[in-house]
């Protein structure tokens, strides 16, 4: 298991930490504090995931570049 | 030259023929050309082919026999949709100019393209294999793509169906932040544009005011193979190949294949399909994430109720703490019944061993036990001194015959008695030799006694032959060569050679028993 806090964990390792608490914990062989402390990262775990999940939302904007074709900024772009 | 040597000519010859100056010539030879071939299809190889900064494109055109030079100006050579290189089969259309300058004539290239599709996929192939060798299209070097993007940079036309496919299809999976950068996705500007894009994504820093995408798509609708030609050029697949940013090439339909795709980490059939790899389906995600919050509580649950049930399961098995104590208990009565009534058999049991123990211990049976044990001690205490006095003369006795004496050597002695041995050595020597020497005389005289000299003496002869050999008889005698005769006083040979010894008479019989 990783040492990043769930709280900063991209979607993908969060997922893949939750994965691995859910099979640990239905494999049932852990002592029952330990389980509690599972369940408990597992929960947090699936809030992430959650959090991430909800967080999705569409920003499309194009490059503008200078003379030289560098990229300079960016301008929304609309109506696609 | 051959012209002044023409009119050097002329003028020697003083022929008719019309007299030119060089520029009146070259304007001559001018309008025919460009009069004469105002629009030509020239069907050639590609030679060499410049670029300067003009944004002109200078190349050669050629075939085993003929070189031509042409020319296309910067605004015509942007609208080509397959820029001319070197080796490939072309078809040219233009007019011929001259260059009277210089003396030259060239082509001023309208359009230029692929003589057919074979020469084109053949260039193709061509530099398919020479990226491929440098390593480019390796395995190795692809990425995988990000699980969840959270920006993605799109190269592709700002306008066109191709950004609305993908925009709408990661709106349907997974809205994103999503970054165009415009490029011209087709024609001569293509290629240095979407390398260019590809590079400037890669360019930018990763907390910089632009964000910096963590996906790249490269994107561009179906076409012709013309059409789709910049994204074969090398700097595009350069770039690509380079890209430090996973990215997936979408160009073209299904069965298009450019170079870009071999150089991108994946490649997508269709621009629609580039955002289906680009993003998971979010609600699938939540879905997911629902499953695994349910599975995550079950699973406590289990845990929880299953731990409950064996608790449960084991105190039942255990026994109640009444029945645990029936048993001792019921010992403990037992055991204390009894424990009165051993005590008073065992004092009484007792009592009864006591009593025959001490019935046969009388005062009279010890003390008469006690005066013969010291009658038997005083008898063995007299005879304890004389005897310990005995065997102590006897070992002092032993000590003394053990006890070293100095031996005194009798050297004086031992030398008078060597002295006497050897005396009687020399004594018995001398004896023995004496007696030897009369035993000696003795058998000496008996010797002579016996010899047959004596015989001589009494005047006998001993008769031999030359050879020393005694003889006997007449008949050997007479036989023999040479005859030598002993007498008492010496011997005589008579006969052959001079006689050494005389034969004798007849003394053979008594000689012969003689030795």
């Amino acid at each position: 298991m990783t040492d990043t806090p769930v709280s900063e964990m991209s979607f993908e390792t969060a997922m893949k930490a939750l994965e691995q608490v859910v099979d640990q914990l239905e494999r049932g062989d852990v002592a029952l504090e330990e389980s509690i402390a599972l369940y408990e990262r597992g929960a947090a775990l699936k809030q992430r995931c959650e959090a991430e999940l909800k967080r999705a939302e569409e920003k499309v904007a194009a490059i503008t570049m200078d003379a030289d074709g560098v990229a300079r900024g960016i301008k929304p772009v609309e109506g696609l | 030259m051959d012209l002044i040597d023409e009119t050097d000519g002329a003028g020697d010859g003083g022929g008719n023929a019309p007299e030119f100056t060089v520029s009146e010539i070259s304007g001559a030879v001018k309008r025919v050309i460009e009069g004469e071939f105002g629009h030509v299809r020239i069907r050639g190889e590609v030679g060499r082919v410049s670029r300067p900064r003009s944004g002109h494109v200078y190349l050669d055109l050629k075939d085993d026999r003929a070189v031509i030079s042409g020319v296309m100006w910067k605004g015509v050579a942007a609208r080509q949709t397959t820029p001319p290189e070197e080796g490939m089969e072309v078809v040219a259309i233009g007019r011929l100019t001259t260059f009277p300058g210089q003396s030259k004539y060239q082509i001023v290239i309208e359009e230029i393209r692929p003589a057919g599709l074979g020469a084109l996929m053949a260039t193709l192939e061509k530099r398919r294999l020479a990226l491929a060798a440098e390593g480019l299209f390796d395995e190795a070097r692809k990425r995988a793509l990000p699980f969840l993007p959270e920006v993605i940079g799109v190269v592709t036309s700002p306008s066109g169906a191709v950004i609305r496919d993908i925009l709408h299809r990661l709106r349907d999976r997974f809205p994103r932040r999503v970054l165009i950068w415009p490029v011209a996705v087709q024609g001569a500007r293509c290629a240095p544009e979407v390398a260019a894009a590809i590079a400037g994504f890669n360019a930018l820093k990763p907390d910089g005011a632009i964000p910096r995408p963590d996906l790249l798509i490269v994107a561009r609708g179906g076409g012709s193979v013309e059409d789709l030609w910049g994204f074969n050029e090398e700097v595009v697949v350069r770039a690509a190949a380079q890209s430090a940013i996973p990215l997936i090439s979408a160009v073209g339909h299904e069965t298009d294949t450019t170079l870009i795709d071999h150089a991108a980490d994946r490649r997508a059939p269709t621009p629609t399909a580039a955002a289906e790899l680009a993003v998971p389906v979010r609600l699938d995600l939540l879905a997911w994430t629902a499953g695994q919050g349910a599975r995550l509580g079950r699973a406590l649950r289990g845990q929880l109720s299953q731990r409950a049930q064996r608790l449960s399961d084991v105190s039942r098995a255990l026994p109640r703490s009444e029945s645990l104590l029936d048993t001792p208990r019921q010992r403990l009565d037992m055991l204390s019944d009894r424990l009165s009534a051993a005590l008073r058999n065992g004092v009484q049991q007792r009592r009864l061993h006591l009593s025959e123990a001490g019935g046969s211990l009388r005062g009279a049976v010890l003390r008469r036990r006690l005066e013969s044990e010291a009658a038997r001690l005083a008898a063995l205490a007299r005879r304890r001194d004389p005897a310990l006095l005995r065997g102590l003369a006897g070992r002092r006795a032993a000590l003394e015959a053990l006890r070293l004496r100095p031996r005194a050597l009798d050297l004086a002695g031992r030398a008078r008695l060597l002295e006497t041995l050897a005396r009687r050595l020399e004594r018995a020597e001398s004896a023995r030799r004496a007696a030897a020497a009369a035993r000696l005389g003795a058998a000496a005289r008996l010797i002579d006694t016996l010899s047959y000299h004596q015989t001589l003496a009494r005047g006998y002869a001993v008769v031999r032959d030359g050879t020393g050999q005694v003889l006997t008889g007449k008949s050997e005698a007479s036989g023999a060569a040479e005859l030598e005769i002993e007498f008492r006083d010496g011997r005589l040979r008579l006969g052959g050679r001079r006689a050494r010894r005389a034969p004798a008479a007849d003394p053979g019989p008594a000689q012969g028993s003689l030795f």
